[in-house]
């Protein structure tokens, strides 16, 4: 608990402090889906601060991938590494509490509002503050009482970016995080994946298009 | 095409076995059949006695497929074993056929017993629940398109069920006694006499037989269904 | 138990916001029981008689109508991988929504079923035991329910096959419950009450546990 009231300082990231999380190396995975291989062979390491981006066409299994690291999903083969604290995390369950998740599906009830959406995971994952905040940052606040019903696929998806920031998770998983953003929250994604990477977190995005990071590229054929 | 090794090695020893396995039980059941109509009539239920011979194996195989089901999906789900899958969803159809038989002789035998065709009686009602249990397995197992998950729910399902069996079982008995009060004559229960019961165990053995060659008839097919499905997905680009 | 509250909170609130299940399972018992009486005939004896059986059996319709959606909703809509992250285990998941559900169908209806059981005549020895049977039933029937809910989570009409997985296995409750009204009203003591009890007890024990391993195998497959 030592450093936690220390904003500024490594291990914060807008507000919200990150566990340590130093690593997450994969070796050889393999995927099946339905009885078909989808990949194999997928190898990679991340360290503190770095970020990978995830290339290749629909249905190369950049999903599956971003499934398997946070281990959602089986592996068909080969092994994943995390380590935190100072000591390798084993269980996939256990892997859960360091992931930071932007699926497709944007996970929002159409009878909620923004804030109550928030105000739910936050409490979830663990009593965080600064909803308004968050709700700022991905310019939200003007909707932020509306029936999330009436928000747009754009409106929905920045909702789910505060979730991301609220939950304080050292490893981010973003599939597509840019996909249906304008040009300005296209520029609040790149901006929060720097200020997440500052903060030393890790993420692994997959995505189709261009994103203004400093980042490793996988490329999956 | 992965962790089909196994399978390929039942292939070879079911290949093998199968034929002695359907003689034995054409045997058995030959036999079963003749001590059934050889036995003398029953000095209380008559002729209507035989009808024993074909309902209660019927009844006891319907039972014991259910402890297989529920034994391969433990296993399928512990050991995550392909092979132990198959057999319990093979298993499936075979027992609600039984089970079906079981009722269907049952309420055969009670047209003159009783003069109805069904009473609700708790042993036929439990049966009856027990083939709602035998559809919604198979149903389950149809519904959900990815083989593995399906397998996997339809293993949850059964032990369920196998752990709900005794206590439906209990309450039907409850239920029967409350609103019948008088018992009446239980099928199977007063014919001891060694002339009843050779055909019964003849049969009996014959019905178990019959199970296993139609399950391991039904293991085959599946698991050459699942062969061509491979190539073909395989095959195409 | 933070995160379990709010998540308990959070489902009370969306099935009794507009579009949620409770008051739907509510006017759907009402009118189960109300076309009894055109299927059977109205005489009062015999409405007397069946009555309390009738209410059970509409009381356990109503309870399945809304188990489809208990976990489909979050699977479609991305929330459960978000609460297969979250710092609740899905043992904890699974009783929360149980729970949700449970106050939202079993309880009010259990509550309303006097008013009905007025309309069957139903001698009034039979009142109190028709109200605590189905205030210790209906927590078993959400609870099995919310196995077969999670088994059937990916099939796209799972609500058609539901019913048939959970029937057979909620003879007993059936039984117990209907039981325990006759018995009332007879006068007599044969302790369906406590077989009752004890059955929702074992169920509503055990339930989350067979519940999480379901969720397991569909968020991992």
């Amino acid at each position: 608990m030592g450093g936690r009231d220390k904003p500024g300082q490594d291990g914060w990231v807008m507000g919200v402090w990150l566990p340590q999380l130093e690593c997450i190396e994969a070796l050889k995975l393999a995927c099946v889906r339905g009885g078909r291989a989808v990949f194999r062979d997928v190898s990679f390491r991340l360290s503190r601060g770095e970020a990978l981006v995830v290339e290749g066409p629909n249905g190369s299994g950049k999903t599956s991938l971003l499934r398997l690291i946070a281990g959602l999903l089986g592996p068909a083969g080969g092994t994943i590494h995390v380590s935190a604290g100072g000591s390798p995390v084993a269980e996939p369950d256990e892997r859960g509490k360091y992931i930071g998740w932007l699926g497709h599906q944007d996970g929002a009830k159409a009878q909620l509002t923004p804030r109550e959406t928030l105000a739910f995971f936050a409490r979830l994952y663990g009593g965080r503050e600064g909803i308004a905040e968050a709700l700022e940052s991905v310019s939200l606040t003007r909707a932020a009482d509306l029936p999330c019903q009436y928000l747009s696929a754009g409106q929905k998806k920045r909702l789910a970016l505060a979730r991301l920031m609220l939950c304080g998770r050292p490893l981010w998983l973003l599939d597509e995080p840019l996909a249906a953003l304008d040009a300005q929250g296209k520029r609040v994604v790149a901006e929060m994946l720097r200020a997440h990477a500052r903060a030393g977190g890790l993420a692994v995005i997959a995505t189709h298009e261009p994103l203004d990071i400093d980042a490793a590229r996988l490329s999956l054929a | 095409m992965f962790g089909y090794a196994n399978p390929k090695r039942f292939m070879e020893l079911s290949g093998a076995v199968l034929l002695w396995l359907a003689a034995a039980t054409a045997v058995l059941l030959a036999l079963g059949l003749y001590l059934s109509f050889a036995a003398p009539p029953d000095y209380q239920q008559g002729d209507t006695v035989r009808i024993m011979f074909v309902h209660v194996p019927a009844a006891w195989v319907a039972m014991m497929a259910y402890g297989f089901m529920a034994l391969a999906s433990l296993i399928g789900l512990v050991n995550r074993h392909p092979l132990a899958d198959i057999a319990a969803k093979e298993a499936a159809p075979l027992g609600a056929l039984f089970t079906a038989l079981a009722l269907i002789t049952g309420s055969l035998w009670g047209r003159p017993m009783w003069g109805t065709y069904w009473v609700w009686d708790g042993r036929l009602t439990s049966f009856l629940l027990l083939l709602f249990l035998y559809l919604g397995y198979i149903a389950l197992w149809n519904a959900i398109e990815s083989e593995t998950r399906a397998a996997r729910a339809a293993a949850i399902l059964a032990l369920v069920g196998v752990v709900n069996l005794p206590i439906i079982e209990f309450s039907v008995q409850w239920w029967s006694t409350l609103h019948q009060g008088e018992s009446i004559v239980r099928a199977g229960g007063p014919l001891i006499a060694s002339v009843f019961l050779w055909p019964l165990f003849l049969m009996a053995a014959g019905y178990t037989l019959l199970f296993f060659t139609l399950l391991i008839v039904r293991m085959r097919t599946e698991i050459l269904e699942r062969r061509a499905r491979a190539l073909a997905l395989n095959a195409s680009p | 138990m933070s995160a379990f509250a709010a998540l308990l909170a959070r489902d009370l609130r969306l099935a009794t916001r507009a579009g949620g299940g409770a008051l739907l399972a509510l006017a759907f018992f009402a009118a189960v029981a109300a076309l009894v009486p055109f299927g059977i005939g109205s005489e009062p004896r015999l409405l007397a008689r069946v009555g309390g059986g009738v209410l059970w059996i509409a009381a356990v319709l109503a309870v399945l109508l809304a188990l489809d959606r208990l976990f489909q909703a979050d699977y479609e809509d991305g929330s459960l991988d978000l609460l297969a992250l979250s710092p609740l285990p899905l043992e904890a998941i699974a009783a929360a929504k149980m729970a949700a559900h449970w106050l939202t169908t079993g309880l009010p209806l259990s509550i309303l079923s006097p008013v009905l059981a007025l309309l069957f005549n139903l001698p009034p020895r039979g009142y109190l035991a028709l109200v605590l049977s189905l205030l210790i039933g209906t927590p078993a029937v959400s609870a099995i329910g919310a196995v077969a809910a999670a088994l059937t989570l990916s099939i796209r009409r799972g609500g058609l096959i539901l019913p048939l997985l959970v029937l057979p296995l909620l003879a007993p409750v059936v039984i117990f419950g209907a039981g325990a009204v006759l018995a009332a009203i007879d006068g007599l003591a044969n302790g369906a009450i406590w077989l009752l009890a004890a059955f929702s007890v074992a169920s509503v024990v055990l339930a989350p546990f067979v519940t999480a391993a379901a969720l397991r195998l569909n968020t991992s497959e």
